[in-house]
């Protein structure tokens, strides 16, 4: 458990001496929630409504955009067979790497939304739906992604290979938040179904996520 | 592919070590695909005449329903072959079949190509009968998903140089679809029954007259047996590339060998 | 053969599964004889394997 932990800090100090990688995704999320009213137009009443999915959607590219850092540049330097060759099962690596992304990436897109419903005239009561969602949704954004970064690795267009890959497995994760926050919105009792299940694929990512993404890290040692 | 080959000659062999290898499996295929092929086209050519000269239009599609007749067995082979796609990497990760990964990379291209003839019928289904090409509906959204699932194996696969590294990591993902698939399909059923109201045609159930049941099902097993040939012919084809593939390699390294010897010679 | 007001969409989707079938199906064969063809002539160059399989 200890080497998990260090780990763990390890790549969160690195996340944030680095810092590029968060301003990039946090950039891109404004930029990409910017484009939308410019591309349907600025009627209010049509932006409140689809606020919570335009959220929803250009978080999941945003953070998409940070995952094929994930192992690369481990990998590259070499040590992530170092790693490999420690105490610390692959798993419990994949799932570290994983959680370091959560905490690094996926709060911060979190917390961000709501900022940006503003400029989308979120509905006041939608915030804290918003956050709530999207704090429950994200784990399974960066566990899941894991697999897809620890699939792309070496691949020739890494990026774009990761994004056809992965948002697949995104959708469960998208339609149970937006239908908590579309539920809480109509009827306060209908949120509680909907949020329990975002948190079960959440936990669900967080189980098979490390075990698929050490699947894939494995046939690259050697 | 290559320690088996050896191991097998020497010991005595269970049945699917016998299977397992690609000579033996090249014998067989060839033996049977003929037959196979055969059987197919008879079975299809009989269920279209079914299709278009014996079965009644449907009381509530009217003749549409022909659509039917090809889009439901589309739809069925698609996720088949995904099936076998799972199978065959559960195959190759778990017990090493020599075979398993030609089977699944042979199945790829002919499942996806089914998966898309299902969107298509179902699309030009659609529209004569609810009025659009493409309704977000949830069979429809996890069809499509499928879809997708398909071309991704499609493009990590082409994407990796290596060959047997691209067979490892393209069989993770096989079984890392397999898991999300279910979920994924319980997800929009779930997502539809919030945003759609019930105006989908159903589909199966008792309400299907035998009348068209019949053509439906030889029709089902005419494209089934289609699929296995075609899987077949894939996985032919997959085997002959490697031996080629091989070849070279012995070529480039009898002449490395020889462009030595001639050195040493030389010198 | 009358199909109907919705003929078009009937001989459309036939014709797509068609279509579909005879490109994987024309693919497959010409993809097979070029392997054979391959072969053919490396093992006319006398290229063998180690294993002599």
């Amino acid at each position: 458990m200890s080497g998990f932990l260090t780990l763990l800090k390890r790549d969160l100090l690195l996340a944030v001496r680095e810092g590029g990688a968060l301003g990039t995704a946090l950039g891109f999320y404004l930029i990409v929630v910017t484009l939308m009213p410019l591309g349907l137009g600025p009627d209010l009443n049509l932006l409140t409504r689809i606020a919570p999915g335009v959220l929803w959607v250009a978080l999941l590219l945003a953070a998409l955009l940070s995952l094929p850092r994930l192992f690369e540049a481990d990998h590259d330097d070499g040590s992530l067979d170092v790693l490999a060759l420690g105490g610390l099962p692959l798993e419990l690596m994949a799932a570290s790497k994983a959680l370091a992304h959560w905490l690094s990436t996926g709060i911060p897109l979190a917390l961000m939304a709501p900022v940006l419903g503003i400029l989308l005239n979120l509905e006041a009561r939608a915030y804290p739906l918003v956050i709530a969602t999207m704090l429950a949704g994200t784990p399974a954004i960066s566990f899941l992604g894991s697999i897809g970064a620890a699939l792309t690795l070496k691949t020739r267009r890494g990026g774009l290979l990761l994004a056809l890959l992965v948002l697949p497995f995104y959708v469960p994760t998208l339609i149970f938040g937006i239908s908590a926050i579309s539920a809480a919105l109509l009827a306060p009792d209908g949120f509680l179904a909907s949020f329990l299940i975002l948190t079960a694929i959440s936990l669900v990512a967080m189980v098979l996520g490390p075990v698929a993404a050490a699947a894939a890290l494995r046939q690259h040692m050697h | 592919m290559k320690p088996m080959s050896t191991d097998a000659q020497t010991t005595p062999q269970s049945l699917t070590q016998r299977l397992a290898n690609p000579t033996r499996f090249m014998e067989l295929s060839g033996v049977i695909l003929p037959w196979l092929s055969a059987l197919a086209a008879g079975i299809i050519l009989y269920g279209l005449y079914l299709t278009f000269f014996v079965a009644p239009p449907d009381y509530q599609q009217g003749e549409t329903v022909k659509i039917m007749f090809i889009h439901v067995p589309s739809a069925w082979l698609g996720m088949m072959g995904y099936a076998m796609i799972a199978i065959s990497s559960f195959g190759l990760l778990v017990f090493r079949h020599p075979l398993a990964d030609v089977s699944a990379k042979a199945a790829a291209p002919i499942g996806a190509a089914f998966t898309l003839l299902a969107l298509i019928t179902g699309s030009l289904w659609g529209k004569p009968m609810w009025g659009t090409y493409w309704v977000w509906d949830a069979r429809l959204t996890s069809v499509l998903i499928l879809f997708f699932l398909y071309l991704g194996l499609m493009a990590l696969r082409s994407s990796l140089d290596d060959e047997a590294l691209a067979a490892k990591q393209t069989a993770v993902l096989g079984l890392a679809g397999v898991v999300i698939l279910p979920i994924i399909k319980f997800s929009v059923d779930w997502w539809n029954t919030l945003h759609q109201p019930a105006s989908v045609v159903k589909m199966g159930g008792p309400a299907i007259h035998p009348s068209i049941l019949y053509p439906l099902i030889i029709n089902a097993v005419g494209f089934s047996i289609l699929f296995l040939a075609l899987h077949m012919k894939g996985m032919r084809n997959e085997v002959l590339r490697r031996r080629v593939k091989a070849l070279r390699m012995a070529e480039v390294e009898q002449a490395a060998r020889g462009r030595e010897a001639s050195t040493a010679a030389s010198g | 053969m009358d199909l109907g007001p919705h003929a078009a969409f009937i001989w459309a989707s036939y014709g797509a599964v068609a279509f579909v079938l005879v490109v994987l199906l024309v693919w497959l064969i010409w993809d097979g004889r070029r392997q054979l063809r391959l072969l053919h002539e490396l093992e006319q160059r006398g290229v063998r394997r180690r294993s002599g399989r």
